[in-house]
């Protein structure tokens, strides 16, 4: 019953956020968002109160359940599980492993030390809804678009314009890389040890384990009317019943009741920890459980740390030669998405879950390399070689689950300065060619490139960053290859832009053609 | 407030002046040649925008005269941007209604509508009002978004666009329409009829690069032409074109144009245009480049044109 009642959870929890993931063309509604918002890094990041403190409580009434109905990540791993399953003749047999306790708390004391000494990018790395996150975007969605266009292919051959083509995007190696490599070490894992990951890796999985140990509700084993049969031990893929001293270890436990449903003598049961029988067996456990060699583990990641550091001075020069005439551009500093405000606590609060990227109706957002530097890599980055930011559209400061980006108003957006428009004469078509152009203002909502009079009825643009929002339009849009005549440059804090002021008008009166 | 108290006058001038030898130069021609002379262009004005075109379609002699029984027509109008019908950023959707509505009415076996635009499509499509009001008027409203909706022509005849690659529903329908809103634009001037085709293009950065008007009359020369060029100006952004950045960009001027004259039709509302702001002709460079390629005339005196105030 539990167990079904987990499952059905489960299922909804992974289909929505996944699908909320995948959902370009937003058919879902927006409260559905609230599901990325319970995650517990993001959570944390964005000092939701509200939601840890009924995280928190959950924990500790029912044990680590976030694990198993909540955590994209923990669910998905129960689906290789259980898909594993599928392609065995005969059911994979979990048996109990001694807890990687010192493994577990080397990797969470890692995130906690590095997060706080400015490098956010372990936690980014291994926060399991972010982690997730970064699978649906990079992995999932190209193959949900490429079947969209299969679908549109057929219907619009009869004629039915009910779907439309879309873009198939990839955004970059790194990030594509880096989710493929995931994918590959947390399915593996899954597929012949269950939940593994989130017993010795998975920093939530840590923190979590700790606090269901003082759990009220816990799976116990009643010592009566148990026989020692083992179903229980080898349905737990937690990996976490002893079933020769008839404990389980509870840091460890994901309360998914399988066990309880496997016993046929009703002796796992799932009660109050004060109905619970004690036995020193459960203390014996705790000792089993230390010496496991990890120091292996430690160097190769100090090793993977200092790589991340290294390519920090290698950061991008750019070209200064002139390509046919054309000046190159340098943006010094990147943009950050809308919302982000500071950029240091941007870095620090964005857990690269690359839903705005998705979300993203213009295709602005797209992961950084090491633009940031590294403890920004893959944050989100607006570029413009796809699109621009909608003027009016606000999506990714609403999306965000961890605060990186702060939610905006309209009214808000159009008042705040992402960067700063710089045109660049040597390279523009009328200066060049002495013909008409103007698509950068043409693109650009608030006429901080405003067509000028110039040689004869030739208009030129004159850029006025003071109320330029940042938006991208311009450097989009602007024909001149390979280098542009205009760009945006960023800004370390993102600036308030000064509202443009309307021309004053007379009233015209039309009471003839004209002609 | 000197210059703009001059320019004030100076319109007002022009108005006046306007209409003065137009009554005279009509009452020239002799009547019974006025009255055989088919009718090149309807001007209306004073009206609702559907209300508009119903009297300027009906002055043609009705829709069927362009429309035939049968045939798939497309309609293509303005959804550049994302913006609601008050910021007269995109053809007005009632106005787009009204035109489907009257297509099916001559019999139109299917009518679809799009536009390559230059916001979201999506949003433009949502927010411009065209998307529901086409539909719901029966039309298939198509979507712009991708290259493969598009295929290589060539334009023997442009100077120096020689080739596009242009939205299938225009290639693959029988008749089309094009149904534009009058606009300040930064970069041509004005964008009417001939700048609208710019939304049954694949690759438009092409246009500035190449030379922005010469390329509007040089796409102006493909050979499948509308059959209506209907010129929206029931609201007109007189300044910040083409997107607008408040409402008080924008005019309500009530007025409406149409004739299959591509030339003619955006001549006589830049005519229209330069009542509200000063937009002489030559700024207008494509209307000039046009005429040259044989599109059609700017002399609207060789047209026989019904002046209409609701």
């Amino acid at each position: 019953m539990l167990r079904k009642l987990r499952i059905g959870l489960a299922i909804v929890a992974i289909i929505v956020l996944t699908f909320f993931f995948l959902d370009f063309s937003n058919l879902l509604p927006e409260s559905v968002q609230s599901i990325t918002k319970i995650q517990l890094v993001p959570a944390l990041l964005s000092l939701s109160l509200g939601i840890l403190l009924l995280l928190l409580l959950l924990t500790l009434v029912f044990g680590r359940v976030y694990c198993s109905i909540i955590c994209p990540l923990g669910i998905y791993q129960d689906v290789v599980a259980r898909l594993a399953n599928l392609f065995r003749k005969k059911k994979l047999r979990h048996k109990f492993r001694k807890a990687k306790t010192i493994l577990r708390w080397s990797v969470l004391s890692l995130v906690i030390i590095t997060y706080i000494s400015g490098l956010g990018l372990v936690l980014d790395l291994l926060d399991p809804y972010s982690m997730y996150g970064r699978l649906a975007v990079h992995l999932f969605k190209p193959v949900y678009m490429a079947a969209n266009n299969g679908l549109e292919h057929l219907f619009t051959a009869f004629n039915n314009y009910t779907f439309y083509k879309v873009d198939i995007h990839f955004w970059g190696w790194v990030s594509f890389g880096l989710a493929f490599a995931s994918l590959l070490v947390v399915s593996v894992l899954a597929w012949r040890y269950g939940r593994s990951w989130c017993n010795t890796i998975c920093p939530v999985g840590t923190v979590l384990g700790f606090l269901s140990k003082y759990s009220i509700f816990r799976l116990s084993i009643d010592h009566e009317r148990c026989n020692q049969c083992g179903l229980c031990s080898f349905n737990c893929k937690a990996s976490c019943i002893d079933n020769k001293s008839e404990s389980i270890d509870y840091s460890r436990c994901v309360s998914c009741f399988n066990c309880m449903e496997s016993c046929n003598k009703k002796a796992v049961q799932y009660l109050p920890f004060w109905k619970i029988k004690k036995t020193d067996t459960a203390k014996a456990i705790s000792k089993a459980t230390i010496k496991t060699d990890t120091s292996k583990r430690q160097f190769l990641s100090v090793l993977m740390l200092s790589g991340f550091l290294l390519p920090k001075a290698v950061a991008a020069n750019f070209n200064q030669e002139l390509v046919n005439g054309l000046r190159p551009l340098k943006r010094t500093i990147p943009l950050m998405p809308p919302g982000a405000g500071d950029r240091k606590r941007f870095n620090s609060l964005c857990t690269s879950c690359h839903l705005c990227v998705s979300k993203c109706p213009g295709n602005v957002l797209q992961p950084s390399l090491l633009e940031y530097g590294t403890e920004g890599l893959m944050q989100p980055q607006m570029l413009f070689d796809k699109g621009f930011c909608n003027y009016d559209c606000t999506l990714c400061t609403e999306v965000c689950p961890s605060g990186a980006l702060q939610t905006l108003t309209k009214k808000e957006k159009h008042h705040t300065q992402m960067g700063r428009v710089v045109f660049v004469l040597e390279n523009c078509i009328v200066y060049r060619n002495e013909t008409h152009c103007g698509a950068c203002s043409e693109h650009c909502p608030t006429q901080a490139l405003r067509m000028v009079p110039y040689k004869g009825n030739l208009t030129i643009p004159e850029p006025h960053p003071d109320i330029c929002i940042g938006c991208g339009g311009c450097e989009f849009i602007c024909p001149v290859v390979p280098y542009k005549a205009v760009y945006v440059e960023g800004h370390e804090i993102q600036q308030p832009a000064k509202a443009f002021e309307d021309e004053e008008r007379e009233e015209v009166v039309l009471d003839d053609f004209g002609f | 407030m000197n210059r703009r108290n001059f320019l004030k006058t100076f319109a007002l001038a022009g108005i006046g002046l306007a209409v003065k030898p137009a009554k005279s130069l009509a009452a020239l021609v002799p009547e019974e040649k006025k009255a055989e002379q088919a009718v090149d262009m309807v001007a209306v004005m004073g009206g609702e925008p559907d209300q508009m075109f119903k009297r300027a379609i009906a002055e043609f002699g009705g829709m069927n005269r362009f429309v035939k029984s049968g045939q798939k027509v497309c309609i293509k109008p303005n959804i550049g941007w994302d913006r609601v019908p008050e910021r007269a950023g995109n053809t007005n959707p009632l106005l787009i209604a009204e035109i489907i509505r009257q297509c099916f009415a001559a019999g139109a076996s299917e009518v679809t509508v799009f536009d390559h635009t230059c916001d979201d499509w999506v949003k433009c499509y949502q927010n411009s009002g065209i998307e529901a009001a086409a539909k719901a008027a029966g039309a298939k409203v198509l979507p712009a978004n991708q290259e493969s909706y598009y295929r290589q022509v060539e334009l023997p005849q442009g100077k120096i666009l020689k080739d596009a690659k242009i939205h299938q529903a225009i290639l693959d329908s029988e008749v089309w329409i094009n149904v534009p809103i009058l606009k300040n634009h930064g970069g041509s001037g004005l964008t009417i009829s001939m700048k609208n085709y710019m939304g049954i293009v694949w690759d438009r950065r092409t246009f500035h690069m190449k030379g922005l008007q010469q390329c509007i009359a040089d796409i102006c020369t493909l050979n499948k032409k509308p059959v209506l060029n209907v010129v929206d100006a029931y609201r007109v952004l007189q300044t910040n074109g083409p997107q607008g950045r408040s409402e008080s960009d924008v005019v309500l001027s009530k007025a409406l144009f149409v004739s299959p004259e591509i030339v003619a039709v955006d001549t006589a509302a830049t005519s229209f245009f330069n009542q509200i702001r000063s937009m002489p002709m030559d700024v207008v460079k494509h209307l000039g480049f046009g005429e040259e390629l044989g599109l059609g005339t700017t002399d609207l005196n060789k047209l026989n044109i019904k002046r209409i105030k609701l």
